[in-house]
Order: structure tokens, then sequence, then C-alpha cells
């Protein structure tokens, strides 16, 4: 029961705040929202009894889908990561201004519902709803309050993940003719009998999908415009929580639905995803934009997630659980800097940037930890998830992590390089007036920082979340 | 029975109407008044409750199926009635004969969901289209709306002469205009007939002109000039349901026919539908005009509806209905607004969310539908369809569907730039003033639409009490 209410909750504040004319009170309102959902979701992790966490009623008889929902251990960590970047986002952009903003704070709103029940169905229609409900108020958050070319580049991202959505949709209606009872049910997926060479087909309808969402090279086209054009507090949510949809389906629906096409075609996505991440590197060394630079940053670290899944450890697998979330706390972080710079500068190129940290000290401190952190240094929290995750590649094939590997240099060279163009070096003319960041931000990014230490220091609260889940995929094959 | 007797008597009763007062409001009034009895009367048909007791000598059948339909086409022209029935009357000066002549629509509409018997095809296609003819020209000042209505007349009547030709060759393949007689998989009725090349033959010529009537490529031709050319409002009818009602006729006499069509049958049908979906969907990504992108849109609304025919099964049939409410619904609200617009194109539509934020929010529900997004009607209409194809066919059509959903996606191109000129672009839209009755209907109907994508089986329900 306490799981519908984390898709309730932000449904039906998003609706109230439709109707919030003024722009504080919907503000205000949204903070609280989000908060309220973060302190449901910590009670239902953390003080909830299993039992309660799963919530099945009948939906549509005729077609044999039920609304079913659970809180496993997989869904636990996305969750309370998408419970986190709400109000991170909403405080940190607090002080941003937007047009009719009442309209923006519900669209947020019902994103995050979308996203909870992606994260949570085990209905297969059910989280083919869901994820088109989660893409829909995006659309409209970017084409509105986006950037100059909001609209072409949107449009795109919108066609890319529609298309993805109806080869999945055609996927799961064969797959429902194949269950012994006609059930979108995910247990009686998992039970329906179907031959190798259907198996090989489904495989791609459903990959394709996922690996737009990711976005996985060759497909990852949609990924820099979007995120550059859209508004920055959507931005975080789109790369912070909403690529990992992607991640997480091929977890919980791709690789066991489909367990000997995973294993046969893993060297084909492996090569892809690996590709992905030297092309997406190499591009971020040529960026003179920050969000440009993170977006082909994220294309990468992605790609090594993507990989990992399909080298099939348990290892492996629980460094991805626990990358997933790093990864969605990093770029937040990573963003809300990016925001700040542009907010109050008005530029995001490095070259029209330099000796910031000389008048902003304390977000100077906080983004190079955070820059660490995207590098995946020792005692941050991505180099838990790297570390496992480079030793899984590694197991599977020595060749593949030694290129996998070249990433890590490369995410060096591009994070340090864009870190010492903006904060050091002589002032410009354009930071000659800047100002030390709000107390809002601040205390944001310090939330984030304590969570890049705390999980670099001692991960074992989210693998503990996660390590159910993680042997049932891995024993499932 | 009932639908068929208080629809003609409908129409002959809104003839009279027009001698006795000129008032509009009246006329409209009075129109909306007989299409609720005539509402009233076909559900009463369900519960076996008939006006007269009339023997058709098999010539026609009734069934849930039949007078389900006519419960959505009926209820379509009703909220088409509260929406646009003003702008009806601004059309020109014969308001009464407008209403006239939508009721004997509906009397074709009547007949075509109940027919047993060719000759009753014949005459319930007739009695729809020539009607049509007449509402096409019903501008009879504009260029375009005259011609618009000459050539759908030529067209049509090209079209019924290959119907009949059809006709008369079954007829001579079984001396029986009954569609029994008719040899079909379930029923081999003479032997003798089902040998000869006439029936396969005469049903080939009877498909065509079917195609013809909903608008399936390559017999599509006739559509984009008189969509465009016919007063809007009456585009609005012609495309939805005298449109739908083509596919119950086509369920009726081809459910168990399919394979009488010869070997061929088997390319026939996905060449039809792949036709349909490209011209249709290409054709509308490059129109200027609103008014024409939806006169595309509606041949590539067909490609889906043609499914139907691929799969041939329970889903299918539930299906259809299901799409004619949810295609119906959706593009009778987009014309209401339309009809409002001064300016067809899609730049005419820009800024219209800061303007009449509570019509744009409805055209977008209605798009979104169109488009299939789920959460709305669409969504589970395309859904059904393609839920039929796979469970008819299982792999072999996971082809055909993966080019149906791709083509989906090309629709959202189209559909979805009305969206951004509403919403994303800055503009100052000259739209008519519209009444707050107007606009509270437009939201219910949108809401309806957004029930529907959410508990499609309650209006499927209906089918079996």
């Amino acid at each position: 029961m306490i799981s519908l209410l984390l898709i309730l909750i932000p449904l039906f504040t998003g609706l109230l705040t439709f109707f919030l004319k003024q722009e504080k009170t919907a503000k205000n309102f949204s903070i609280f929202s989000s908060v309220i959902t973060l302190g449901t979701v910590c009670i239902a992790i953390f003080f909830a009894q299993n039992n309660q966490l799963l919530f099945n009623t009948q939906w549509l008889p005729a077609l044999g889908s039920r609304f079913s929902i659970s809180l496993d251990g997989m869904s636990k960590a996305l969750v309370l990561l998408t419970a986190i970047s709400f109000p991170v986002v909403f405080i940190a952009t607090y002080t941003n201004k937007y047009k009719s903003s009442h309209s923006f704070y519900a669209l947020m709103l019902l994103t995050q519902a979308g996203l909870m029940g992606v994260f949570m169905a085990t209905d297969a229609l059910l989280f083919y709803f869901f994820w088109e409900l989660a893409l829909i108020p995006v659309y409209f958050l970017s084409s509105i309050w986006g950037g100059e070319k909001r609209i072409a580049v949107t449009f795109k991202f919108f066609i890319y993940t529609f298309i993805g959505s109806l080869l999945m949709l055609v996927g799961i209606l064969y797959l429902y003719f194949n269950t012994v009872v006609p059930s979108f049910q995910i247990k009686d997926l998992l039970a329906a009998k179907i031959s190798l060479k259907e198996q090989n087909i489904l495989f791609w309808l459903f990959f394709i999908a996922f690996a737009i969402k990711m976005p996985i090279f060759p497909l990852h086209t949609w990924q820099p415009d979007a995120y550059e054009q859209s508004p920055t507090a959507v931005t975080m949510i789109l790369s912070g929580v909403m690529v990992k949809m992607g991640l997480f389906a091929v977890l919980r629906w791709l690789v066991p639905l489909f367990p000997e096409s995973a294993k046969t075609y893993s060297n084909i996505v492996i090569a892809l995803s690996v590709i992905g991440m030297i092309y997406a590197s190499l591009i971020a060394i040529k960026q003179d934009d920050i969000k440009r630079l993170i977006a082909y940053s994220s294309i990468a670290h992605i790609g090594l997630m993507c990989a990992t899944i399909f080298t099939q450890t348990v290892i492996g697998t629980t460094g991805v659980m626990l990358q997933m979330f790093n990864h969605g706390i990093n770029v937040i972080g990573l963003w809300i800097v990016a925001d700040a710079i542009e907010q109050q500068l008005g530029t995001r190129k490095f070259s029209e940037l330099g000796g910031l940290a000389q008048k902003a000290p304390s977000l100077a401190i906080l983004f190079v930890i955070l820059a660490l952190a995207n590098i995946a240094l020792p005692l941050t929290n991505a180099f838990v998830g790297e570390f496992l995750m480079f030793n899984s590649l590694f197991q599977y094939n020595v060749w593949v992590a030694a290129i996998a590997g070249i990433s890590i240099i490369l995410a060096a060279v591009y994070t340090l390089n864009m870190v010492q163009k903006i904060l050091y070096g002589n002032t410009v003319a354009a930071t000659e007036k800047a100002l030390d960041t709000t107390l809002n931000i601040n205390w944001m990014l310090i939330v984030l920082v304590v969570i890049v230490f705390a999980l670099g220091v001692y991960p074992q609260p989210i693998i503990d979340l996660t390590k159910d889940t993680v042997n049932v995929i891995v024993q499932n094959r | 029975m009932n639908a068929i007797i208080l629809s003609a008597l409908g129409g002959i009763v809104m003839m009279f109407t027009g001698i006795f007062t000129q008032n509009k409001i009246v006329i409209k009034n009075i129109a909306i008044i007989t299409l609720l009895l005539l509402l009233i009367g076909n559900l009463l048909h369900f519960y076996g409750i008939y006006m007269l007791h009339v023997d058709v000598k098999d010539m026609l059948q009734f069934n849930n199926f039949g007078l389900f339909f006519n419960t959505i086409a009926f209820t379509s022209t009703l909220i088409y009635f509260l929406l646009s029935g003003t702008d009806i009357t601004k059309v020109g000066i014969n308001v009464a004969e407008y209403f006239a002549l939508i009721f004997f629509v509906l009397c074709g509409v009547s007949i075509l969901t109940s027919f047993h018997n060719l000759l009753m095809l014949f005459l319930g296609i007739e009695i729809l289209s020539i009607p049509l003819y007449i509402l096409t020209g019903a501008d009879k000042k504009n260029l375009k709306s005259n011609e618009a209505a000459l050539k759908y007349f030529l067209m049509g009547s090209f079209s019924t002469g290959i119907l009949l030709m059809g006709i008369a060759l079954l007829y001579g393949a079984s001396g029986n205009f009954s569609i029994e007689s008719v040899p079909s998989t379930t029923s081999k009725v003479a032997e003798m007939a089902n040998s000869s090349i006439l029936t396969p033959l005469g049903l080939l010529f009877v498909f065509v002109a079917l195609l013809f009537k909903v608008s399936a490529a390559p017999f599509h031709f006739w559509v984009p000039d008189v969509y465009d050319g016919a007063p809007s409002v009456f585009t609005s009818f012609m495309a939805t349901i005298a449109k739908a009602v083509g596919f119950i006729a086509f369920i009726f006499l081809f459910e168990s026919r399919i394979a009488e069509l010869g070997p061929s049958s088997r390319i026939i049908i996905p060449f039809v539908i792949i036709l349909t979906l490209l011209i249709g969907n290409i054709t509308a990504v490059f129109q200027q005009s609103v008014k024409r992108m939806l006169a595309y849109s509606s041949i590539a609304q067909a490609g889906f509806m043609l499914f139907v025919l691929y799969s041939n099964n329970d889903i299918s049939s539930e299906g259809i209905l299901l799409y004619s409410v949810a295609y119906s619904f959706a593009t009778i609200g987009i014309f209401a607004i339309l009809i409002k617009m001064k300016d067809y194109t899609f730049e005419g539509y820009n800024g219209l969310a800061k303007k009449e934020p509570l019509i744009a929010a409805a055209n977008t529900i209605f798009l979104l539908s169109l488009a299939g997004i789920p959460l709305t009607a669409g969504f589970f209409a395309k859904y059904y369809m393609l839920l039929s194809a796979i469970k008819a066919n299982g792999q072999n059509a996971l082809w055909l569907v993966i080019v149906a959903v791709l083509f989906a996606a090309v629709s959202v191109y189209y559909y979805f730039r009305v969206i951004q000129a509403m919403y994303f672009k800055e503009g100052n839209p000259e739209i008519a003033t519209t009444n707050t009755s107007f606009k509270v209907i437009l939201l219910a109907l949108a809401a309806i639409i957004i029930f529907i994508g959410l508990f499609p089986t309650v209006v499927l329900n209906f089918l079996y009490f």
C-alpha cells in the first residue's frame, strides 16, 4: 500500500499544482510535496514490512493486465534516487524564474509520478504506461521552457523514444500471447514458452527501446542536444534519473526475459557500449560548453554500466546497481554547478570563463569534489561502483576491459580540463562580477557531497538494498 | 429496426421543420431532440422493445455488434450536434435540410450495420452516400465546395458501379442475393458456385468498392480534395461516422470470406494496409493546412482500421468498435475547434494555448489520442488492432505490426505540429468567440477520451449485456 502512495503523492500534488497561480506557492508546495515523498520512501525502505511494499489490484481484467507494483531491492535504490533528486533539484533551482511556473512544477511532479511507476511496475502493460507517462511531461517541459532550438531538439528526443517504446510494445504483445495464462505479470512472462528464434527477435525489439533511452551508441544522437536545450532543472532529472530507466529496464525486463539471447548478443552489446564510451569521451574533450561536456561524459558512464550488465556476474551487477545511484547523485551535482554558473554569468562556455575560484570559493570546492567523483577517484562513491564494474569486465574479457579502461583516462582529461578552465587562471571579464553562490545551492551541493563521501567510504547500505535482486537476476539464467 | 425507422422519420421531420420555422436555434434544438429519441430507440432495441414489427424477409439481421455500432454513431452525432450544431446553421440558408440529410446518412448507417442481403448493402451505401454528396456541395457559392461535390459524386458513382457489378457477379454465381449464399470458409453453400470464377471476382469487386468508401489506398484519391473542399462542419461528419461504418459493412460481409478472394488475399490485405499507412502518413507530413493534414491522417487511420480484415477475430471486432469511438470522438473534437479558427494553416494555431488555454488543452488530448499515446482512448484502439494481428498470425504478423507502429511514430510528427504551434510558438490566433457550454462539452469529451484510455473495457462490456 505504501508503494502506491509513492505514485499517488506526486501525481495528485502535481495535478493540484496546475491550479496554484502564485509562483511562490507553487514552488513551496512542490518542494513540500517532494519532501513528503522522500519521507515516505525512507519509511518504506527502512521501516516497512515486505508485504506492505506490494500492491496488486484489478485493472483491465479482460486484457489480463493488473495494476501491480512492488518495491523490491532493485527498485529501492532507484526510487530512493528519484525521491532525493526532486527536492534537491527544486531547492537548488529555487531562484530560477519560469514563466507560468505553476505549470512547470506541476509537470515536474507528474514526471516524478511516472518515474516512480516505471521503477515499481511488475506488470508489462503498466510498465509501458508509466514509461510514456514519464516521457510526455518532459516533452512539454523541455519544449516550453528550453533554449532557443528547443522545439526541434525536444521533438527529436520524443520521436526517438516513442519509436523505441512502440517496438517494445510489439514485443510485450508478442510475449503476452505466449504466456500460459493470458497475463502481463512479470512472473507469467518469465514462464512464457518462446523458441530461441523468437527470443532473439524479441530481444532486439526490447533492446532498441532501452538503448534509445540510455542512450547507447549509435542511438545516442538525441541526447547531447536535448540536455543542452532543456531547462537545467529538467536536464538534471533527465540525466540523473531518467536515463536510469533504460538501465533499470534492461536489468528488470530484458535480461531475465531473454537470458539466452542476452548471452548470445552480449558481445555485440558490449562492443557497442565500449565504442560509445570511447567515442563520447573523445567528443567530450573537444567541447567548449559545460552542459554538452557533461552530456557526453554521461554517455560514457552509461555505456560502462550497460556493458557490465551484459557480462552477467554478481559483482558486476552489484556495481551497476551501486553506480546507477551514484551516477545520479554526481551528475545532478554537476548540473547544479553548471546552472549556478549560467544563471549568474550568462554563459556556459569555458573560453569565456576563468578564475572563478577566487570569486566563488565555496562553489569551487564543491565543484572540484563533484568533478573528482565524476572521474571516480578513490574515496568518492563512483570509485566503488566503477571498480566493481571493471572487475567484472575484466573477468569477461581482458581486452574489452583494457579498451574500456581508456575512458577513465579520457574522463580525467576532459573533467580536469573543464575544472581548470572555469575555476583557475586569470579572472576574465565575465567572472569579474561573479558572487559566491546562494545558500540554497550550497546546501544542496553539500548534501550531495556528503552522499558522495559517505558512499565512497561505506557503500554497504546500497549494496544491501539491492543484494537480493542481484542474486535473483544472476541466478535466473 | 427502431434505428432505421426513426432515423428516416427524423429526416422527414427535419425537412418539414424547415417549412414551419426559419429560426436556426429552434431547428438545431429539434434536431438534437430527434437525435436523442433515435438514440433511445436504438437502446430500447437492446432490450427487445420494438416500435413496429416488420417482416424483413431475413434481408436484415440485428445483433449486438451492429446495434452497439449504431449507439456509437448516434452518440458521436449527438456530440457533433452539440459542439458544431451552431456552425451547421451557418453554412447556408437551408438549415433544416442539412440536419435532414444528416439523419438520412444515419439511416444508411443503420442499414449497413444490419444488412443480411447484398441488395441491402447496396441500398445502405447509396442512402449513406447521396446525402453526403449534397452536404459536400452545401456551400453553394464556394467554388471549392462545388468542385469537391462533383468530384465526390463522380468517383462515388463509379465505385457504386463497381459494387453493383460485384453484386451482379455474386448473384450470377449463386442465384440469390442473401449473403449466406456467398460461400465462406464456415459454410460451403453451393459446390458449383464455389468452383466458379464468378464468386472470387464478384467478391473482389465488392471489396474494391468498399475500400473506396473507407478511403483506403489505392482508392483514396478523392479524399483530400473532398475533405478539403467540403464545408468543415460536414468534413467532420464525413470523416468519422460515415467512414467508420464502412468497416462494419466490411466485417459483416468479409468476416469469414477473406479466403474466398483467392490465394492472393494473403498478399492483398497486407499490401493495402501498408500502402494506406504509407500514403496517408507520408503525405500528411508535408501538409501546410491542418484541415488537409486531417484528411490525409484519416487515410492513415483507415490503414490501422484495416487490420480488422487482416486479423478477423474477436479481438479485432472489439477493436474496431473501440477504434470507431476513439477516432470519431477525437476527430469531431478537433474539427469543432478547427471550424472556430479563421486560419486553417499550422501557423494559424500559433499561441492558441495563451489565448484559449482550455480549448488548447482539449485539442491536445484529442491529438494525443489520434497519435495513440497511452492514457488516451486512441492508444487502446491501436493496441487492440496490433493485438488482434499478433493473435491471428503470430510470428508472421510481426513484420506487419512493426511497420504499422513505425508509421504510428510518423503520425506523431504531424499531430504534434499542431501541439507545438499551440504551446511553443508565439502568435495571435484568430478564433471565433466561443461560449461556456462549448468549452464544457469539449472538456467533457476530452475527459471521456482519457477515461476510455484508462478503462477501455468499460466501453466494450457494453457489447455483452
